[in-house]
């Protein structure tokens, strides 16, 4: 039997898509590719243009003759110093994130399963998609100085605790809310998520047999997990530092809403193209990030991060 | 080795959750206290009137009213552009493939303030005024990536002997999208929207740089906390970020698992 199916234009379209696949993607990559090529690509080559533009000090309009000048105030004391206090607390809050996210990581994937398991990963998983800002916020209320945080501390008869550790150097402040030790609380607990998961992905792959092995050859639980399941979580670690370690990095809404206001890259980078208007100078400043990154995944390759991922 | 987890290590593991957790809920708190220019916990007294205060302010209305539609627009864009993209790189091999998937990914990659003043500094050289426009393409940049991973993840699922053999019946490459393609994912398209809707509505670092004089909701909020001003209609406000950013959160959740049962 032959049915003849009717010839509509639409159909005589597929047709030759069909014949000329390459024509079918051309149409079908065109719109994506020119958004995220030429668009977004775009932008990235025009900061690198921007970085080498400057802005006359007098006029404040950018001059649009190419010169090193922007690139020379990139690297004085003042600017190093930022890059040395940024790139600290990034570290500082990498190594927070994992004390506290790894228990939780290594409990949802050791001892949990289904209903349970799923929900857990699910209450990591919402503060990554709700409200970054507002979760910022909620700490303004919480390290204030009349706010939750010293109103336990009081309530337990700690407050000679908390005027101790605000009265330390360089950690502390005149209350917790413009202190280091507040920036490196709400850094922590934004980013904690990121560490959390890439960790317990980890140790989910982490075979039981191994671990049966190892108690069967006499190891005790803290042997076995130094020997083996440390090792093993080792790149979901270094996945996980990734994100911590370069959104801290970035970041200028935090160190704009807590702590002393001392700049940090992101927002010595924030002020220069806003307050500042030179957007040349900001555009050079955040190829300090960029670098640093591109260091630190250099390193983190090396630990198996990306397979992690 | 033990099959149940050990005090000390639940102990932590909750410990971790309600660090993640609790902050939030004081910010709904402090939305009812009745005490405008400073946070003592607990609050004094508790009220309702900074929500009629806050609906009553226009700056608040033409804030939200902006943040919507850019939410609204930029979701659309990225649906069509992530799967598009998704399209393109399932089940095909071109040059460029791989630098294809990285630049989808990257405006989420980078630090937010890498694509906020890349696209700031494009917006400068090419003297391209600021508008809702200029938002939506920043918005509309990041929220991609979330579109293009949950239609490929899809896409990965869907058995390409369901194309051939409704090919083999008759079907125009039309007629295959539309009756066999689109139905299997519908639910990774709205799923993906919802995200990425979630993802604009509170963005406020790629926002900054794209915005000039325009303000989006958590412009609003940002501007109050470094100049502290009518601090209760703040909570107010931040309470309903958190709620129009909840619901779409939670319906994708719930479409992500329906989908996953099947």
């Amino acid at each position: 039997m032959q049915t003849t199916l009717p010839r509509t234009p639409i159909r005589r379209l597929g047709e030759r898509l069909y014949r000329h696949p390459r024509l079918k993607l051309a149409l079908i990559l065109g719109l994506p590719a020119l958004w995220l090529v030429g668009v977004y690509g775009g932008s990235l080559i025009s900061l690198l243009l921007n970085s080498f533009f400057s802005t006359d000090s007098f006029s404040g309009r950018t001059d649009r003759t190419p010169t090193l000048d922007t690139w020379r105030q990139v690297f004085t004391d003042a600017n190093m110093a930022v890059v040395v206090r940024t790139v600290s607390m990034a570290a500082a809050v990498t190594i927070g994130a994992l004390l506290i996210g790894f228990p939780l990581a290594y409990y949802i994937a050791r001892y949990t399963r289904g209903k349970l398991k799923a929900t857990l990963v699910l209450l990591t998983l919402i503060p990554l998609w709700s409200s970054y800002l507002v979760r910022v916020y909620a700490w303004k209320l919480l390290l204030a100085a009349e706010g939750v945080i010293a109103w336990l501390f009081d309530q337990v008869g700690l407050e000679g605790v908390l005027a101790g550790l605000l009265r330390t150097p360089v950690i502390g402040g005149p209350s917790l809310s413009t202190s280091f030790l507040g920036q490196f609380a709400v850094f922590t607990y934004i980013w904690l998520p990121y560490m959390i998961l890439p960790i317990q992905a980890a140790v989910e792959r982490v075979p039981v047999s191994l671990l049966e092995a190892s108690s069967d050859l006499g190891a005790q639980p803290p042997t076995t997990f130094r020997n083996v399941t440390w090792p093993l979580a080792l790149p979901g670690v270094a996945a996980g530092s990734i994100f911590t370690f370069s959104l801290t990095l970035g970041d200028y809404i935090i160190p704009t809403v807590i702590g002393d206001s001392s700049p940090f890259i992101g927002l010595a980078i924030y002020s220069q193209q806003g307050v500042a208007g030179n957007l040349p100078l900001a555009a050079a400043l955040s190829f300090i990030p960029i670098v640093v990154m591109i260091l630190y995944l250099t390193g983190a390759r090396k630990l198996g991060a990306f397979e992690a991922l | 080795m033990r099959r149940t987890a050990g005090r000390g290590l639940i102990a932590l593991a909750i410990g971790a959750l309600a660090y993640l957790h609790l902050p939030i809920l004081f910010v709904f708190l402090y939305a009812f206290t009745t005490e405008d220019a400073a946070f003592t916990f607990p609050p004094p007294g508790l009220t309702t009137k900074w929500f009629a205060v806050a609906a009553a302010n226009q700056d608040i209305r033409q804030a939200l009213t902006l943040s919507l539609s850019v939410a609204a627009v930029a979701t659309l864009t990225a649906l069509v552009l992530g799967s598009l993209a998704a399209a393109a790189v399932w089940r095909t091999k071109f040059f460029g493939r791989d630098a294809l998937s990285l630049f989808i990914v990257l405006p989420i990659a980078l630090p937010g303030i890498i694509t906020g003043i890349s696209l700031r500094s494009a917006i400068s050289v090419s003297g391209v005024p600021f508008s809702f426009w200029t938002l939506v393409i920043g918005h509309a940049t990041f929220c991609v990536a979330v579109a293009f991973n949950n239609v490929i993840a899809r896409m990965r699922r869907v058995s390409p002997n369901l194309i051939e053999a409704s090919a083999d019946l008759g079907a125009s490459g039309w007629q295959t999208f539309r009756h066999v393609l689109l139905p299997q994912l519908g639910s990774a398209i709205v799923t993906g929207g919802m995200l990425a809707f979630a993802l604009s509505f509170d963005e406020i670092i790629v926002t900054t740089f794209t915005a000039g004089n325009q303000q989006t909701l958590p412009i609003w909020i940002f501007s109050s906390l470094v100049r502290p001003r009518n601090r209760p209609v703040t909570n107010v406000v931040a309470l309903l970020v958190v709620a129009i950013t909840f619901i779409p959160i939670v319906l994708s959740q719930r479409l992500a698992a329906r989908a996953e049962n099947q």
